[in-house]
């Protein structure tokens, strides 16, 4: 089996089949990242450029981190250092990197929809790691990953995500996912933060976080944007974390087994208490599998399957 | 030079004639009317229609001409020329040109150019100088340099007192305010209707009440002030029924909407199409419906187009950093055609929305076959199908979203004073 699309724009529409192939593949990969050579030589000859319009660490290193062990070339653009300051459109840009012969093209962008445009224009792979409110599939992939590797399976199981539902891609990335693969989903957050359409996109839309967490067999926390703050979203901090934030009270609310998982960066006492995150997470091996699973991306656009990892 | 047109089936709602006539054209004018036959040339050309519907030429109070300041997008004569190539005879041009059209000086250049136009082009000026929202303009030097209505559209005036008193001011001279209803703040950056598709596609949502809360407020001004207000494309169904419980009040009130709010969703902006972003935005399949209905009952006295040119770079890119608008002015009667087909509207009806009905609310002796009235005639052809070909357009702009769409009926023939 292979995957359908030439590139990874988002979940949903994905099929469970898909998505698991995707999983599955990782699963191959995730012990490259555990030998003492870091690298197996599948994508080497391949050119991948990361192209990073909105700041990032974590996904930026990731993808990097995948493409390297995979062999492949890897270079990272971020917009300062970019011709993007200069006023250049994003497609003459990514036309130009096409012109040098790159084989994966992936995208961080503010505006949601970049990476899809691009995808129509680009005769190169197009990753989408992350566009605007819209979605992070790689994120959402790895949350899986994580999910299924420490609880064995994700059908039947109860998740819920907290937070700024509304500007959350990595929200709507793991609402499709999570019910494509046959978990219930709750989404939990202040009404200001809760989007229109939570229901036909089939999650349970809660205010209390109580009663989110509540039986959950995972806890999945967004990270609040301050700056929300001013657009009106939240009147403070303090009232923000007492009603939202995850701390061991709370989680005592969780199954037992529940996986406190949070994409980062954290807000230490905001959305997640320093005592949760520090003792009872999964939050630094959802990081190692975020590897994994950008290995078996690229791995599968490249025209990898199953068979050959 | 005379002309007599021969064979048409005449409509001219604002005489409630619908019967195959014969026109006489003569200096520009409208001679006479008879039966088929009636009529003998005398000399003059004659325009064998055919059985096509001859009508007065269309009217669109609301289109956007670029010039001066755009005129990469659109000028005053490409314009003019998509509006004849889409059965217009006068379009209303807003002022939200660079410089905008807040001073006698660009109302004049704005029909200076028109001079040689191949349709009539009726300047509208600003509301507040410099569409700010602050200061009124001179209205009085406005509409004696010949703007037909003022309004600030696409910049709402979001304060109240300044709408409030610009409606006072405008009355003066009975000039009609036309107004963009949209609370700024509400809509803050929203980039389409808020709803299942904004969350989906994770862009920002402007929600119906940004439109509706404005149309509560200016009804309640113009019914304060007794001005003359007219609310331009309407989008919501919220706003719809404002409109027709004010009417039935005797709220001095009308409205139009745009061919692409009843025949769009905000289902066409999946894939991010920035050929259906828009302001307002393309809502749901109710606020289709209710638009219907509004124009049904008469809620919604006008269709105008919205006329909006962007150059094909602008509309590339991004979803957000895409302008709002498309054009118009060449789509529109085939969409509205449409409305009669799906039994929504009588066809006279259809037309007078088209032609009288914006004629009145702007005062404009237009709009009509009348004898002595100027020979402004379009020709129909009802049965004509044609595919939208945006390549084909004499606009300067192809920002559409109706590309490829097969429609029935277009207008094969403009004339302007008897000229074509």
């Amino acid at each position: 089996m292979a995957l359908r699309t030439k590139d990874l724009l988002g979940i949903r529409g994905m099929s469970s089949d898909e998505i698991k192939l995707i999983l599955d593949t990782a699963a191959t990969f995730k012990d490259v990242s555990e030998r003492d050579i870091k690298k197996v030589p599948t994508l080497r000859g391949k050119t991948v450029m990361n192209l990073f319009y909105e700041a990032s660490t974590r996904t930026r290193t990731s993808f990097e981190l995948a493409g390297k062990r995979l062999s492949a070339d890897v270079i990272n653009i971020s917009s300062s250092t970019s011709s993007a300051v200069k006023g250049e459109t994003l497609l003459d840009t990514a036309r130009n990197l096409e012109a040098m012969k790159c084989d994966i093209i992936i995208v961080r962008h503010s505006c949601s929809g970049a990476p899809e445009y691009l995808s129509k224009m680009l005769k190169s792979a197009v990753i989408n790691a992350g566009d605007g409110f819209h979605e992070h599939p790689t994120q959402a992939l790895l949350d899986l990953f994580t999910i299924r590797e420490k609880l064995g399976r994700i059908e039947g199981l109860t998740v819920a995500i907290v937070g700024d539902i509304a500007h959350s891609r990595v929200a709507r990335s793991n609402i499709y996912g999570l019910t494509a693969l046959g978990a219930k989903v709750r989404v939990c957050g202040p009404p200001t933060m809760i989007p229109p359409g939570m229901a036909q996109m089939g999650a349970e839309v809660t205010y209390d976080m109580d009663k989110a967490v509540e039986g959950a067999d995972a806890v999945m926390m967004l990270r609040l944007q301050l700056e929300r703050q001013t657009a009106g979203l939240f009147p403070g901090v303090r009232e923000y974390a007492n009603l939202y934030g995850l701390n061991s009270a709370r989680l005592a609310r969780a199954a037992g087994h529940a996986l406190v998982m949070h994409p980062g960066p954290m807000n230490r006492g905001v959305e997640i208490s320093s005592e949760v995150a520090d003792s009872n997470s999964v939050i630094l091996d959802q990081v190692t599998n975020g590897v994994a699973v950008r290995m078996a991306v690229m791995f599968l656009l490249s025209g990898g399957t199953k068979a050959e990892a | 030079m005379n002309i007599l047109i021969k064979n048409g089936r005449v409509i001219d709602p604002a005489n409630g004639v619908d019967e195959k006539l014969d026109i006489l054209v003569s200096e520009g004018r409208i001679a006479k009317l008879g039966k088929p036959g009636s009529i003998t040339a005398n000399g003059a050309g004659v325009v064998d229609v055919d059985q096509r519907l001859v009508v007065p030429g269309l009217i669109d109070m609301h289109v956007h001409l670029r010039e001066p300041g755009f005129e990469y997008k659109e000028t005053i004569a490409s314009g003019a020329a998509a509006a004849a190539a889409g059965g217009f005879t006068s379009v209303c041009c807003m002022p939200n040109t660079n410089p905008v059209n807040d001073s006698r000086s660009v109302a004049e250049f704005i029909l200076s150019q028109a001079r040689q136009a191949p349709a009539r082009v009726y300047p509208i000026g600003a509301v507040t100088k410099g569409s700010k929202g602050e200061e009124l303009t001179e209205m009085g030097e406005l509409f004696s340099a010949g703007c037909v209505a003022v309004s600030d559209d696409g910049k709402p005036v979001m304060n109240a007192a300044v709408m409030r008193r610009a409606l006072e001011y405008s009355k003066i001279f009975d000039m009609l305010i036309i107004s963009h209803c949209e609370d700024s703040a509400l809509a803050a950056k929203g980039v389409m209707n808020e709803g299942i598709v904004s969350t989906e596609l994770g862009l920002r949502g402007i929600p119906s009440a940004a439109e509706d809360v404005m149309t509560a407020r200016d009804i309640a001004l113009a019914e304060l002030t007794g001005g003359r207000l007219h609310i331009a494309h309407v989008s919501t169904a919220g706003s719809v029924q404002m409109i027709r419980d004010a009417k039935a009040r005797g709220v001095k009130v009308t409205a139009e909407t745009c061919p692409h709010y009843f025949s769009l969703t905000d289902e066409a902006v999946r894939g991010y199409n920035t050929m259906a972003k828009m302001n307002p935005p393309l809502r749901t399949a109710a606020d289709v419906e209710a638009i219907k209905q509004g124009l049904r009952d008469g809620t919604i006295d006008v269709i105008a187009t919205d006329h909006a040119p962007h150059a094909a770079d602008e509309k590339a890119g991004e979803f957000d950093y895409a302008p709002f608008g498309i054009v118009g002015l060449e789509t529109a009667l085939g969409l509205a055609l449409k409305l009669v087909e799906e039994g929504v509207l009588p066809l006279v009806e259809l037309l007078a929305k088209m032609s009288a009905r914006p004629a009145a609310i702007l005062k404009l002796d237009k709009g009509s076959l009348s004898p002595g009235f100027d020979a402004d005639i379009t020709i129909i052809d009802p049965t004509v199908e044609w595919m939208v070909k945006s390549s084909e357009f004499k606009s300067k702009s192809r920002n559409t979203p109706f590309e490829g769409w097969k429609l029935k009926g277009r207008a094969v023939q403009t004339m302007v004073a008897g000229r074509h």
